[in-house]
């Protein structure tokens, strides 16, 4: 019988190493937007705890560290990732598999911060933006989800359809970081 | 020329580069006017108006004579300000404004016609007849007058933008903003320093004060080395700050690339910036001042602080045999330096009286410039005493009138200067930008020591507005002599004194506009055009003011102030505008389905920001028209396949799920069984239609709805603002998931023998009729399938997580191919829902009402909902209204277009008897002719009725029958299958 082939939102895009700087797709992982009902997002986020070992992260922030991450998105939203949503939480929150419809890359180096001030308008210097922190804003002309998962590490997130925009605009931005040195 | 054992730079270098063609070598650390003067070449440019020779004035970003073009081809950069240009290996670059040479240039006719082109010359002249101004004066005169032109081929250079947050944000890295950044560093604050300069040190580079016992540029660069090891400080070199915009958000300009001989792959030729600073330090320093004598324009005369630098920083003396004209000590000054680098200095020209007498050097006193001559440069200049005039051999004079704070940030948000007497000039108000603190020079003090003074406590200042303590910083030991300065703006006399060099205005021109008049300065400068050019009056505008003020009785204050905008220095539209080029002007969506579209050679076609496929050739076929038929006719008679992922997908998820879409849609959704699917049209708040599409219920509190495709990104606005504002007490979750499903109409009458064949279970035809939704199983992988049709035939959209998207296109074209069919394009779709009658954003264009479209039922009476209200305006609801009709022509021409005009058979086609207008149109092939949809006054009133469809842009006439608009299968036994 024939079968569906799965095509991940980057395929044949990444990865791609300019000087030290490296960006990476994402290895695929279920994806869940978790959107508490009316009153709920404390019983969503003893929920999440208590299935999940992480609660409704606050704004601005990613709630656990390991495999399991719920990252801030946007008012009243969280992204559950890695993991599938527990059956408790069915009732206390709209839940919308989001799976599929993202294009997640990873950058990594010395740099990465200056690449993403080429793209995105909010301040990430460290002190201000560190690891475990999230925001939705701007990557150049593309809404998306930014997020530090290390001292030199970013996670970033838009529409899968504008992969490679994606790509196209950090490739860009690390090309011109690295020609400055 | 070269002067032995002085400058900044390296004399064992060479750098290699051509002016207008010839061969020349400077030296490393050299600007392309500093290697233009050690060269000797003192003619760089012809005047805007007046072609006059122009040499180099100043030496810095305020150059308003030396503009140059810079490289070739594409790239080849107009109106470079040669004092601001670094030399690098193999600079090629040309004069601006002349024709045929720099030397003899035959516009400088303009010159002798002087007494005809003063102020208002173009007002007066060029009036009649009208229709003259636009066709014939203007372009004479633009060719006349200019500057350097772009190459009119798309610049393939790399521009880009860039973002920064600091606490303290330091502009100038002058004796203020050095110590600014040194409190302000050492207290541990994010410090950000930018200086246009490709080094700092500011004035301390080009005199020859010692600070501490050291050199002012060893000093600098002790300052430096301890910023540099200061992980939050970040000095930003060849960085303009050039405008002040709200909450502490400031523009710069970084020239990245334009000093490389060798531009890496990649590197941007400038970078502009967006700095966000909690605090701001301006130290931008002062700029000197020329004074307006008859020929002061003449190449060889500069200011004297540019003499200085070129002088001091450069290694360079503009002339052999120098004079120095000043109102202050800066004459003294400039004429010890030069004499001690062993330059003839032939007289200092002191308009003061009093002025302190030299033993080395000749000093004129009370004496004034009051001319100069020479052919190309100058030769010689005219002083005037007491005793009378008399000529002094000179191949430069150094002229200075005084200094003018740079304070023009400080305007950008409104804030205007305020006079200082003291200084004569305008100095900064307090508070003239939020969170900004002005220090040093361009707050008007002007010595070495105030300056280093002002920046301690600028730095101290914003600390503390902060909350950081400020840490100890001692303050060096510099000069603090003043200059004592005696204001001197126009020297009297004949001839011609300019003011303003870059647009060509003279003291003439002022007074002028003072006898037409335009006492007010805003007026003034509108009629000279002084202050209007790229170096915006920078040396000119409080010279023209005090020009202004004298001839119209007034002081200066009382005159009025100068004031500056955005930007500091000129910016390229390419820098603005960094990034979007090509790609980068707006992102790509593509849909999962795309490859293989592109790979079968479907031409794409941009709907939003998607791309979608417009038709899908086969072998043979060499016109749209003939696959587009074929499609139509697939999808008729057997299956076809299109993408449908683009339209906006929302998942609407609560308890008041259906409350929610009952108030947003004008008809009724809580009353949706599960499992079913509704057309629904939403309505603006003014009654007017907004948007339309199908609705699915998935579950007791779950719907999905959908978009139109350009309009998704409406209407996820619009829902969260209904939700937000207008009715946050209901419980109502929404996420978009246009991204997550692929999904594929599959229409034909062959469309449920194909679904059976990816379907893990077959469809029932009594679980699965018109309008039924629900989970299905496509090998393997969960999905959603639809039963809902834009074509009027038996037709699903089948949804699988977009991941699979690709494969499953790819499966179902294959698989429809084997059925007689295969995939269709956006051609093709728009023909079948014209055939039925089906609306989209053409006809729901923004003016149309639910009334208009024939839909004034489906707004459900029983309950409220957004732009119900206002749908029932009686105006809204007049049966006269141009509604919506099907058209066929009837007469001898069967051509029909969209936009063409509907008139009555035998009316004159004119706007007054206009009766409506087309707004989609194709070839159906299934009824073998054109057909139309269009809005007709009276609309269904009228069928039967024949009207002329006119479109005046092409010329096309065309009889048409008005019709019902579904033209096929008005009874929709297809779809029901």
């Amino acid at each position: 019988m024939a079968e569906l082939i799965a095509r991940s939102p980057c395929g044949g895009l990444l990865p791609l190493t300019i000087g030290e700087l490296s960006l990476t797709e994402e290895p695929p992982e279920p994806m869940t937007l978790i959107m508490p009902f009316r009153g709920q997002t404390g019983a969503v986020s003893k929920a999440m705890t208590a299935a999940h070992g992480l609660g409704f992260p606050e704004p601005g922030r990613i709630a656990g560290e390991g495999d399991a991450k719920a990252i801030w998105f946007g008012r009243g939203k969280a992204m559950l990732v890695g993991v599938e949503p527990d059956r408790s939480l069915t009732g206390l929150a709209a839940m919308s598999d989001q799976s599929d419809a993202w294009a997640v890359v990873r950058l990594t180096g010395p740099q990465s911060e200056a690449v993403l001030a080429r793209l995105v308008p909010v301040d990430l210097r460290a002190p201000v933006f560190g690891p475990g922190q999230t925001v939705q804003s701007q990557v150049m002309h593309m809404t998306g989800s930014i997020s530090r998962i290390g001292a030199q590490a970013f996670r970033i997130m838009v529409f899968r359809s504008m992969a490679a925009t994606l790509v196209h605009d950090l490739k860009t931005a690390m090309e011109a970081v690295v020609a400055r040195r | 020329m070269r002067v032995a054992g002085k400058g900044l730079l390296d004399r064992s270098s060479s750098v290699p580069f051509t002016f207008d063609g010839v061969r020349y070598a400077g030296l490393e650390g050299d600007t392309l006017a500093s290697a233009l003067l050690a060269n000797d070449v003192l003619l760089v440019g012809r005047s805007f108006k007046y072609h006059r020779p122009r040499g180099i004035l100043t030496a810095g970003s305020e150059e308003p004579n030396a503009l140059v073009t810079t490289g070739r081809g594409a790239g080849r950069d107009p109106n470079v300000r040669a004092t601001v240009q670094e030399l690098y290996e193999g600079l090629e670059a040309r004069s601006q404004n002349r024709w045929p040479s720099l030397r003899f240039d035959a516009m400088a006719i303009n010159d002798l016609a002087a007494p005809f082109l003063g102020a208002g010359f173009y007002y007066k002249t060029f009036m009649w007849p009208r229709a003259f101004w636009e066709k014939i004066y203007e372009p004479v005169i633009r060719r006349a007058a200019g500057l350097g032109a772009l190459s009119g081929i798309a610049n393939a250079d790399r521009y880009e933008r860039a973002h920064a947050f600091c606490d303290v944000l330091i502009v100038g890295a002058g004796p203020a903003g050095l110590m600014a950044a040194l409190v302000a560093g050492r207290a541990g604050a994010d410090v950000i320093v930018a200086d246009e300069d490709f080094r700092p040190g500011g004035r301390l580079l080009a005199e020859n004060d010692s600070i501490d016992g050291m050199s002012g540029s060893a000093w600098v660069q002790g300052v430096q080395s301890e910023l540099a090891a200061m992980d939050n400080v970040r000095l930003m070199t060849r960085t303009t700050v050039v405008g002040a915009y709200d909450q502490g958000t400031y523009g710069a300009l970084e020239r990245v690339g334009h000093h490389r001989a060798h531009r890496p792959e990649g590197l941007p030729l400038e970078c502009f910036w967006r700095i966000v600073a909690k605090r701001t330090v301006l130290a931008a320093g002062a700029l000197e001042r020329p004074v307006a004598f008859r020929d002061n324009d003449r190449p060889g005369i500069m200011m004297a602080g540019a003499v200085r630098a070129y002088l001091n920083r450069w290694g360079v003396s503009p002339g052999k045999a120098v004079t120095v004209f000043a109102n202050s000590d800066d004459g003294h000054r400039t004429a010890r330096d030069l004499l001690e680098a062993g330059v003839h200095v032939a007289g200092v020209i002191d308009s003061r009286p009093d002025a302190p007498k030299a033993a080395d050097f000749a000093v004129y006193r009370g004496a004034q410039v009051c001319g100069s001559s020479g052919r190309r440069g100058l030769e010689s200049i005219t002083i005037r005493t007491l005793s009378g005039e008399q000529r002094v051999q000179s191949d430069c004079l150094a002229m200075s009138g005084g200094w003018n704070p740079t304070l023009h940030l400080t305007c950008h948000m409104g804030g205007r200067p305020r006079w200082s007497p003291d200084i004569a000039a305008f100095v900064p108000v307090e508070g003239a930008v939020p969170g900004m603190v002005a220090a040093g020079a361009c707050n008007g003090a002007f010595s070495t020591a105030a300056c280093l003074q002002e920046g301690v406590r600028a730095g101290r200042e914003v600390l503390s507005q902060l909350g950081l303590a400020a840490p100890d910083v001692e303050l060096p030991v510099a000069d603090d002599a003043e200059a004592g300065l005696q204001p001197l703006w126009a020297v009297p006399g004949k001839g011609r004194a300019w003011l303003d060099f870059q647009n060509d205005v003279t003291v003439k021109d002022v007074n002028q506009a003072a006898a037409e008049n335009f006492h007010s300065v805003e007026h003034m400068k509108r009629y000279t055009t002084q202050g209007m050019a790229t170096d915006q009056g920078k040396n000119s505008n409080v010279g023209a003011l005090a020009v202004l003020a004298d001839a119209t009785g007034r002081s200066i204050p009382e005159t009025g102030t100068t004031t500056f905008r955005p930007p500091y220095s000129p910016v390229a539209i390419a820098a603005l505008g960094a990034g979007a080029q090509d790609k980068g002007f707006a992102p790509e969506r593509f849909t999962t389905s795309h490859k293989a579209s592109v790979e079968r050679g479907a031409p794409m076609i941009e709907a939003g920001l998607w791309y979608r496929p417009s038709y899908f050739p086969a072998p043979g076929e060499t016109t749209w028209r003939q696959s587009c038929d074929r499609e139509v006719g697939m999808v008729r008679q057997a299956v076809g396949i299109c993408d449908v992922s683009t339209l906006g997908k929302i998942d609407i998820q609560g308890a008041d799920a259906g409350a929610f879409l009952d108030f947003v849609y004008a008809n009724t959704f809580s009353t949706l069984k599960v499992g079913r699917v509704r057309y629904g049209l939403m309505l603006r708040e003014d009654g007017f239609v907004m948007d339309d599409g199908t609705t699915a219920r998935l579950g007791e509190c779950h719907y999905l709805m959908t978009t139109t495709t350009a309009a998704a990104g409406e209407v996820m606005r619009h829902l969260e603002h209904v939700h937000q504002l207008l009715r946050p007490e209901l419980d109502v979750a929404f996420a978009s998931v246009t991204e997550q499903w692929a999904q594929f109409a599959v229409a034909g009458p062959k469309s449920r023998a194909l679904l059976d064949s990816v379907l893990d279970a077959p469809l029932d035809p009594v679980e699965w009729p018109f309008m039924a939704c629900g989970p299905v199983s496509v090998m393997g992988v969960n999905g959603r399938l639809f039963r809902i049709s834009f074509s009027g035939e038996h037709a699903y959209e089948l949804a699988v997580p977009a991941r699979y998207g690709d494969s499953l296109f790819r499966m179902l074209v294959a698989r429809a191919e084997a059925l007689g069919g295969g995939p269709y394009g956006m051609e093709a779709l728009n023909v079948l829902r014209i055939e039925k009658g089906f609306i989209t954003h053409a006809e729901i264009h923004g003016r149309t009402t639910a009334f208009d479209i024939g839909m004034e039922r489906m707004v459900a009476t029983r309950k409220d909902c957004i732009g119900k209200v206002l749908s029932q305006r009686p105006g809204l609801l007049d049966p006269s209204r141009e509604r919506l009709v099907g058209l066929r022509p009837v007469g001898a021409v069967k051509q029909m277009v969209s936009g063409a005009h509907l008139f009555e058979a035998d009316a004159e086609a004119v706007r007054q008897n206009d009766q409506g207008y087309v707004t989609s149109v194709c070839y159906s092939p299934t009824m073998g002719q054109m057909l139309g949809l269009g809005f007709l006054k009276g609309g269904p009133d009228r069928y039967g009725e024949t009207v002329r469809m006119v479109d005046h842009l092409r010329g096309i006439e065309t009889l048409c029958v008005v019709v019902n608009p579904v033209f096929f299968d008005p009874e929709g036994g297809r779809v029901r299958g």
